[in-house]
């Protein structure tokens, strides 16, 4: 299984694992969406700990997920991003996008860290 | 110049080979002794020019995918990523960002944008109805010249 979620309160946690290519990103998107559908939690995370890969189909899939958090009122988190992981993606502007973080919070300290951006 | 290594590969389009074209085209480009960063940046131009290939070059049929790498002595590898599908009709609106003929399937529209970041050299040939050619270069640093210094 490419992605391990996890539903805490009002957080949804989302490990993905491997490779994100074009080739896997239709089934990390149909298991991610349907748990966020489901629980509708006011925070997704997407923790990138152990993807050792990432090309564009990767962009295209936080992309998504971002308007999917859009949509429902919520935001969306990326933590455990590796430097050459982070190339791709401030290429494409997703820190403007979303909350890119380093360091794994726990659950319970999710209130006011990260980037306040307006 | 005349390359001191080349390989030929030629793989069936299908998705789960993306992640063989780029390993196998990273084995090669060891050769060259890369950093690991120049590694990781190959292997993603290739994943991109792949998918291209696979995503929008055949669409909804299986063709055949061709990848030439070849290494240079002054440390440059060229790849030349092909295929024989729908080919682009228009080559300068494909290479814009946020482009992308399949946003159904959540494309973001950035592949040229990525290679283009990560290799030095990036040029697309393509014929509507014959297939394009993705040349992508990139020149390695030379980490014995710079010990020895």
């Amino acid at each position: 299984m490419p992605v391990q979620i996890e539903i805490v309160d009002e957080l949804c946690i989302a490990r993905l694992i491997g490779d994100i290519d074009h080739h896997i990103a239709k089934e990390l998107r149909e298991e991610i969406d349907q748990a966020v559908l489901r629980a509708k939690p006011k925070e997704l995370e997407l923790d990138f700990r152990e993807v050792s890969f990432m090309d564009s189909s990767g962009i295209g899939l936080v992309m998504g997920r971002y308007k999917l958090m859009q949509e429902i009122g919520g935001e969306l988190r990326l933590i455990n991003i590796a430097s050459h992981l982070k190339k791709v993606m401030v290429l494409a502007g997703l820190d403007r996008l979303a909350i890119l973080d380093k360091p794994e919070r726990k659950p319970t300290q999710k209130t006011q860290q990260g980037g306040d951006e307006a | 110049m005349k390359a001191i290594n080349t390989i030929k590969l030629q793989i069936e389009g299908r998705s789960v080979n993306e992640a063989f074209s780029r390993t196998a085209v990273a084995a090669f480009a060891a050769q060259l002794d890369p950093t690991i960063e120049e590694l990781s940046d190959i292997r993603t131009a290739v994943s991109e020019a792949v998918t291209n290939c696979i995503v929008h070059g055949y669409r909804d049929r299986l063709g055949l995918v061709y990848i030439t790498a070849s290494l240079y002595a002054d440390n440059r590898i060229v790849l030349k990523i092909k295929d024989k599908g729908c080919g682009i009709p228009d080559v300068e609106k494909a290479m814009e960002p946020l482009f992308t003929t399949a946003p159904e399937e959540e494309r973001a529209g950035l592949g040229f944008a990525v290679m283009q970041s990560l290799m030095d050299k990036v040029s697309v040939r393509s014929k509507e109805g014959v297939g394009t050619t993705v040349t992508l270069e990139k020149q390695l640093s030379r980490k014995e010249a710079a010990s020895k210094c």
